[in-house]
């Protein structure tokens, strides 16, 4: 994550922006492989409700985290605007399910504020931080604590 | 030279070592069988030879000074000085068990204690110094089979034993010595043939100052006395073939030279042969160039008789180019075999498009889609045949167990083997080893009767058992059976009924008993040996069969001996499978473990217990799991009537009915993990993906029972521990 060799952080990151329910949420765009429709997961056995089940990514399954579900915001409807983020986190590939990609944001790792102090597990638990852009406040979302918990603790 | 760089020959030197070892396997087991031709034995010593050279220079002393006993014995045998009767046989394939042994513990640093081997490497040696080195008759003592080949006057007559007068010029090119031979080592083995007088033309040398290090300038003329025939003169200089120019004049007769030969004998078979086999005295292929049966081929390999050596050394000239074959990654594999797999289901996809927007009337794209199925499904095969491989060196390690069995237990076995070039997915092969290796020790130990007894029922003292491989219907079929005294049926049942494992009213039929073998803890040897019968036993190989998506059946004649007769799918890589419908979501049951299928009746369901449901089949009570409230798909239980029951067998043998809603059909499905991205899932073996895109799952039997159990504590359970 760090730009290591570039100008004491002060180069331009870039970051997908999405919208889960009202709320903006951003991720790195190095995480992300790719990003497509929405198409129905089977659902699997056991998993946790975020869990949408998993779809076939070009021959690999893939598991479908509903981030609305994830972050404690309820179950995502999904519309044909839906749309599913494909990330890589280390070796895992998973599709976060997102009502909407908003935006690609280009800012440094200098413009980054402190997660505002709330009492919220979303805040605690899964956002590093958060931007300002022209009015919207965007929470950087960390990657590795939305994956699919269950998943570790089974294996 | 770097320590990779060096790392990297070694290993190199081991993989080679591994073909050598391979190809004196087979060399000596044909020895074995009588098969003592010329080619062969020299195969074998080549094959030792190199061996002993790569190890020289790695400095793997014991391996080089065992490799040099041995290899000493087959000269022997190679020059006739030594007969490869069953005495001399066997002590020679000990010693190739151990020059593995050498090699394997040389790979991987590890050091064998010599006591260990010294025995055989004694008897190796004994075999040499008995042999008086005078008697040169015994140099044709091995006669070669003659067979007819249909070609009038090819088949020599026996090889009578007058004084040749040889004249052998010896002309080494430099790539003789840039090969790493010696001139010197072929003129010093020539001379041990009988009477030689060695004349050296230096004539051809420069002046020191255009003299080219790398160069060769000396030449040999050899005037030799011998009893041998030319072949065996032409024999010592075999490694040096290509490498130098030779002509041996026998008995002032110029020698016909190879290639007048090679071109007579082409002339005759109207065109060069084909032949694909990596043995190139293999004859009959000369006849048959394209087996195109993998079983009929290995079948052909093995009745393939000693071929007279002249007509061998002309084939062999005729030169079968040598089978070129690269090392590639098996990741790089799975990744085409995955894209491959996509592009089947993107076919099916597209075939699914054109019928559902009414094209049928256009036959020209019926007829497009129809030929792209075609080559898709031709390049499915075709990437999926580049991880099979042959049995075959399963096969070769399975002829050494028998061999330390039927040593332990002082009886006399041979092993026969068919369908050696049968081919199958690399991890089958792999994970087919120990079950096979605990078969063949059963057979051996359990199946085979001791001489004496074989002798009293009217057998030969020698035992066989035979291993064969045979493709049938898109699995592969491995057997192996036994001419030994067959299933002590009474003895079995006994047995069962002590161990409690059957009660003693039971009715059972013979087959019944058979199947007996693979209960968990059962072992029928009377007293139990190191070799077989540590408590695991036949149950532990069922389970790995299964496990492999086999399945594995016996049938005996008393008297006669056994068959134990395995069926295992070609590649791990897809299954078959029964897809079903529960609760709106398409499910894939593997087929191995479906017994039958049943449409539950009024009166057959009954309930037990809190939520406890059992079915009845034939008089006996089988759990009822209903799979959609067992994968948590919906919380009711569906109504029995109206759903389709699917009686599994568990890879303990317990039975139970699964519930679905219904069947959709039988098709065999591509297995993808769901671990690589998310993880285990209880119930779940894997997933597919389905023609529409989508991923369907694979049940997993055995967890959704087991966890169906642990469910529902209540006596349906008990029920499910019978059988």
């Amino acid at each position: 994550m760090q730009d290591v060799g570039s100008p004491a952080n002060s180069a331009n990151r870039e970051f997908v922006a999405f919208r889960v329910g009202s709320q903006e949420f951003c991720i790195d765009i190095m995480g992300v492989r790719e990003i497509r429709g929405w198409t129905p997961a089977t659902p699997l056995p056991h998993a946790p409700t975020y869990v949408r089940g998993v779809i076939n990514l070009r021959g690999a399954v893939l598991p479908i985290v509903d981030l609305a579900m994830r972050f404690g915001l309820g179950l995502t409807e999904p519309t044909p605007r839906s749309v599913i983020i494909v990330v890589q986190v280390h070796q895992q590939v998973v599709g976060l399910l997102v009502d909407a990609v908003s935006d690609i944001l280009t800012t440094s790792e200098a413009s980054m504020q402190p997660t505002p102090d709330v009492a919220s597990d979303l805040a605690k638990n899964f956002v590093k931080g958060v931007y300002a852009v022209e009015g919207r406040m965007i929470s950087i979302v960390t990657l590795e604590s939305v994956l699919p918990i269950a998943a570790k603790v089974a294996a | 030279m770097t320590v990779d760089t060096m790392a990297a020959i070694r290993q190199t030197f081991f993989q080679e070592c591994e073909e050598q070892l391979s190809e004196m396997e087979v060399g000596l087991l044909a020895m074995d069988e009588g098969n003592a031709d010329s080619e062969t034995v020299n195969a074998v010593f080549r094959a030792v030879h190199s061996i002993k050279g790569g190890a020289g220079a790695f400095k793997l002393t014991a391996l080089v000074q065992f490799a040099h006993t041995f290899e000493t014995a087959l000269d022997f045998v190679r020059s006739g000085k030594l007969n490869p009767t069953a005495e001399v046989m066997k002590p020679m394939l000990r010693a190739a068990d151990v020059l593995a042994d050498l090699v394997e513990a040389s790979r991987d640093g590890k050091e064998i204690d010599e006591s260990s081997y010294a025995a055989i490497a004694a008897d190796v040696k004994a075999l040499t110094a008995t042999e008086g080195a005078e008697e040169v008759e015994e140099a044709i003592d091995f006669q070669p089979t003659v067979i007819d080949f249909g070609l009038p006057d090819m088949a020599p007559e026996p090889i009578a034993a007058p004084v040749h007068e040889y004249r052998v010029s010896f002309t080494p090119r430099p790539e003789l010595y840039a090969n790493a031979n010696e001139a010197v080592l072929v003129i010093r083995e020539l001379s041990r043939l009988g009477q030689a007088e060695t004349t050296c033309d230096a004539s051809a040398v420069p002046d020191i100052d255009n003299i080219d290090p790398n160069g060769a300038y000396l030449s040999w003329t050899i005037k030799l006395s011998s009893e041998v025939a030319i072949e065996a003169v032409r024999e010592v200089f075999e490694f040096v073939d290509g490498e130098a120019d030779i002509t041996i004049e026998a008995d002032g007769q110029p020698e016909v030279s190879d290639d007048a030969i090679a071109a007579l004998l082409a002339q005759a078979l109207g065109s060069a042969p084909a032949a694909e086999n990596d043995q190139p005295s293999n004859v009959t292929n000369v006849e048959e160039p394209t087996p195109a049966d993998p079983v009929q081929s290995g079948a052909a390999a093995s009745e393939t008789a000693s071929p007279p050596a002249q007509v061998a050394e002309a084939v062999k000239t005729v030169a079968v180019p040598a089978q070129t074959t690269i090392r590639v990654e098996f990741d790089r594999v799975d990744r085409l075999i995955n894209l491959v797999g996509e592009l089947v289901i993107n076919q099916a996809m597209l075939s699914q498009r054109v019928i559902e927007a009414n094209f049928a009337g256009s036959s020209s794209v019926v007829i497009g889609l129809e030929e792209l199925e075609q080559l898709t499904r031709e390049i499915q095969e075709s990437v999926m045949a580049i991880r099979a491989q042959p049995v075959k060196p399963l096969f070769q390690r399975m002829s050494r167990i028998v061999r330390e069995v039927a040593d332990a237990t002082s009886k006399q076995v041979r092993l026969k083997t068919d369908g050696e070039a049968t081919e199958v997915d690399k991890t089958v092969v792999e994970r087919l080893a120990e079950p096979l290796t605990h078969m063949i020790r059963n057979a051996v130990d359990h199946g085979i009767e001791t001489p004496e007894e074989r002798v009293a029922a009217g057998k030969s003292p020698e035992g066989n058992v035979r291993l064969s491989a045979a493709h049938r219907s898109g699995r592969i079929v491995i057997e192996i059976s036994d001419d030994g005294a067959g299933i002590n049926r009474p003895k079995v049942r006994a047995s069962a009924i002590k161990k409690g494992l059957i009660s003693p009213d039971a009715q059972l039929s013979d087959s019944d008993i058979d199947n007996l073998l693979f209960l968990p803890g059962f072992s029928t040897a009377a007293t139990i040996s190191s070799i077989s019968g540590r408590g695991v036993g036949m149950d532990v190989v069922k389970r790995s069969i299964l496990a492999l998506g086999g399945r594995i059946s016996i049938s005996s004649r008393p008297g006669l001996g056994s068959t134990f007769s395995m069926s295992l799918p070609l590649t791990l890589a897809v299954l078959d499978g029964m897809a079903v419908s529960v609760a709106g979501q398409t499910l894939v049951v593997p087929l191995t473990a479906i017994v039958e299928t049943l449409k539950p009746k009024k009166g057959e369901i009954h309930g037990i217990g809190a939520d406890g449901r059992v079915m009845a089949i034939r008089n006996t009570f089988v759990p009822l799991i209903d799979v959609g409230t067992q994968l948590g798909f919906r919380d009711t239980p569906a109504d029995p009537e109206r759903s389709v029951a699917i009686l599994v067998e568990t890879d303990g043998g317990a039975r139970n009915a699964l519930l679905v809603d219904s069947i959709q059909d039988q098709r065999q499905v591509v297995i993808k993990s769901l671990e690589a991205n998310y993880g285990t899932v209880s119930g779940i073996a894997a997933a597919t993906i389905l023609g529409d895109g989508r991923v369907a799952l694979i049940l997993d039997v055995d967890a959704l029972v087991t966890r169906s159990f642990e469910g529902q504590l209540t006596a349906a359970a008990r029920y499910g521990t019978e059988g």
